[in-house]
């Protein structure tokens, strides 16, 4: 998709005017923090389970290149290939080069993000192969041609009513015409509607949750299922993931499992965990004939070893969107890209560049909370931090604020004209406070008073005061 | 003279300039206490915008100022989580590559303490004689509760009062919205945040908000004011050092 990160004021705009939108906000604000606390507390040894979670992925990443070398053997050990791709080019042109040899016209896809980041879909569609979403969410944003608005509900921004809308236009040509309102009922007319698809497709195209070293084993958790039907009825499975996937043992991907499901969505598991190693084998039921995994890197490497690899960690559980008090108040669209939230205001910058970008670090008032939850402890506010500086250098920031900090800088590094200054400058706003102890504008600050009133200064500064209690004692 | 620890009370520029009377109850709950407080002259602001802003260098130059304006005290305290944050947890950041410096912040973080936090976990401060009627919802600032592990202390210390009753506010770990210049930078999404953050405390029914931190006791007051509340707001060491005689947040 094209980033629109450099208009996020005018998205911001947008989102907090959109009701819709707010009324579905309103919802993950609710449901997704109670059932994570719940869960997290009922489970004593959840923070030495983080720990031991962080030390496998840093332990990883120190020895990523090994571990994926590992991983590639087993792969092909167990009669699968794995394709390196560098770019979001690289991995479009392999998937259409499998799709076209598998000669199929549909594909089935499971909620995957490495397919959005690198836009898969569009790339596809052009070359003539149909791509059917089958993750409930990922269905409902396909109909809509929107992009994911969380990394976990991908269409956590649509209302019932609007879902409703979205399945009588899109339905009404299989017959379905009639308006549904329930939830139970939309969930199977999508599967109704999706059933045959799965059967239609030669490809299926997944991606993973964790890549297991020692086996060569893709993982992938869902809730509903689907992903299961999709890499497992059509000929071809592709899974589709990014190099930091990978995780050493069996061992370390249970480890890694027990924190994810209970920061995501507060279940202790989902209600799916598959694993898939390799094409089906002689004696199994089922499974497709050939099992490929793309890997993608898109500037991932770099990161290694820079004050950004700490997001490598990430697990994309979503917990650091739910406890987000700006992803609550604008959406993940208004971010500008695939990926929004707290981990997205830190990832986005790598692929999209800080120049596009620079508002998603710096739109936060560093409460700490998504730190606080991350299951992989990552320090997500650090790293924002530190886009905050690339963006200051390169003179990003808007002109009025960036004269306003220097103005502040300089006069706070002189404390003797400091003092006399401001001294004047808040008897000036006590006046204007007078008579309610508030000001409801001020010039420059209308950020604020728009919505607020400002408390007005008592008068005197404390060090002035103080100054002459000092004098008055000795 | 005070036999107790010898104290540097970092004002912060919010207390200086807007609310003197949040200082003057610091110094009084300290001396209670028996600490000797010196404030140095020298203190401007702990350079959070700059540092905020990605501004590093000026950040260090400002922090350079504090660090030699608090050298020698054995303990630096700060009516403000956010403040005594900056200092203990990113002066030692934005010196980590300087040999002299770094230890010196280093140094500097290790004595600075959050007012209720010092005096709970440091002076063990018991049996406050104010008192103070009312039902207090207490906001806890996300710099208080994440960066200086404040959250039990100033609830103990309101706790010993007669006359105060607690009330908790639904959501409490969720930030009011401030975020320091956020909240005029994007000031459409601090207020997004602010409205849920009011009606929070409202809907608990207290006649007074208090918090720790003045940014965001503005914040939250001049939204209540704004829609009309009449919830009087007030920094934690007004109530404690039971000095009240002047008007809350935002009223004359």
């Amino acid at each position: 998709m094209q980033p629109t990160s450099a208009r996020f004021h005018d998205n911001v705009d947008k989102a907090l005017r959109d009701s819709d939108l707010q009324t579905a906000l309103h919802r993950v604000d609710k449901n997704f923090t109670s059932r994570r606390t719940a869960a997290v507390t009922a489970m004593p040894e959840f923070e030495a389970l983080r720990d031991e979670a962080v030390q496998i992925k840093n332990h990883t990443l120190d020895h990523l290149d090994l571990y994926l070398e590992k991983f590639e053997e087993n792969v092909t050990a167990a009669g699968g290939q794995v394709h390196w791709a560098a770019t979001p080019e690289d991995a479009r042109q392999i998937i259409l080069d499998l799709c076209q040899a598998a000669g199929t016209r549909t594909v089935t896809k499971g909620k995957s993000m490495i397919a959005e980041e690198v836009a898969l879909n569009p790339f596809l569609e052009e070359h003539g192969i149909t791509p059917v979403e089958t993750d409930l969410g990922e269905y409902i944003i396909q109909l809509a041609d929107e992009p994911p608005s969380h990394i976990i509900g991908p269409a956590i921004h649509k209302t019932k009513e609007q879902v409703s809308d979205l399945f009588v236009t899109h339905h009404a040509k299989l017959g379905k015409t009639e308006r549904l309102t329930e939830g139970e009922d939309l969930v199977a007319e999508a599967r109704d509607v999706l059933r045959p698809r799965y059967l239609e497709a030669d490809v299926g195209i997944t991606g993973a949750n964790f890549l297991i070293a020692e086996t060569g084993t893709s993982v992938i958790v869902t809730n509903e299922g689907n992903g299961d039907l999709t890499q497992q009825l059509p000929r071809t499975h592709i899974v589709i993931a990014s190099l930091e996937k990978v995780v050493p043992t069996l061992e370390d991907a249970s480890t890694i499992l027990r924190v994810l499901a209970r920061s995501a969505t507060g279940q202790q598991m989902s209600v799916y965990t598959t694993f898939s190693t390799g094409p089906r084998r002689a004696n199994d039921p089922d499974g497709p004939d050939a099992f490929h995994v793309v890997l993608l890197d898109n500037g991932r490497s770099k990161l290694l070893g820079s004050e950004f690899q700490d997001i490598l960690r990430c697990i994309r559980c979503g917990a650091c969107f739910n406890h987000c008090p700006v992803y609550a108040s604008i959406g993940g669209h208004a971010y500008g890209w695939v990926y929004s939230g707290p981990m997205g205001a830190v990832l986005t910058p790598t692929m999209i560049g800080i120049d596009q970008a620079h508002h998603l670090p710096n739109a936060t008032p560093f409460c700490g909370r998504c730190e606080a939850v991350c299951p992989m402890r990552i320090p997500l506010p650090k790293m924002m931090r530190h886009w905050r500086a690339q963006a200051f250098d390169k003179k990003l920031d808007a002109v009025r604020q960036r004269l306003a900090l220097r103005a502040w800088v300089w006069l706070a590094r002189r404390p003797a004209l400091y003092r006399r200054l401001s001294g004047l400058a808040v008897r000036y706003l006590a006046w204007r406070g007078r008579p309610l102890g508030r000001l409801r504008d001020l010039p420059f600050a209308e950020g604020w008073t728009a919505s607020r009133d400002l408390p007005a200064p008592q008068g005197r500064t404390f060090s002035a005061q103080w100054a002459q209690r000092r004098r008055g004692n000795t | 003279m005070n036999a107790g620890p010898r104290v540097g009370l970092f004002v912060t520029c919010l207390v200086d300039l807007f609310r003197p009377s949040v200082g003057f109850a610091a110094v009084k709950l300290l001396e209670d206490a028996g600490c000797s407080v010196e404030v140095p002259t020298a203190q401007t602001c702990c350079g959070q915008p700059a540092y905020n802003a990605g501004d590093r260098r000026d950040a260090r130059a400002i922090a350079e100022n504090v660090l030699r304006a608090f050298e020698g005290f054995e303990y630096v305290v700060a009516p403000s989580g956010s403040c005594a944050g900056m200092i203990k947890q990113h002066y030692p950041q934005l010196f980590a590559d300087d040999p002299v410096l770094g230890p010196a912040a280093q140094a500097l973080a290790a004595r600075t303490w959050e007012l209720t936090g010092f005096l709970v976990d440091v002076l063990k401060v018991s049996g406050l004689t104010a008192r103070y009627d009312g039902t207090v919802a207490y906001h806890d600032s996300c710099s208080s509760l994440r960066e200086m592990n404040v959250r039990d202390q100033p609830r103990a210390l309101l706790a010993q009062f007669e006359g105060v009753e607690l009330a908790d506010i639904s959501d409490g770990e969720a930030c009011c919205g401030f975020g320091g210049t956020f909240a005029v930078k994007y000031g459409d999404i601090s207020a997004q945040i602010v409205g849920k953050k009011a009606a929070n405390v409202v809907r608990t029914g207290a006649d007074t908000l208090v918090a720790g931190d003045l940014g965001c006791l503005f914040n939250i007051a001049g939204k209540l004011k704004r829609d009309g509340a009449t919830m009087k707001v007030r920094h934690a060491a007004e109530i404690l050092a039971g000095m009240t005689d002047d008007p809350p947040i935002g009223e004359a």
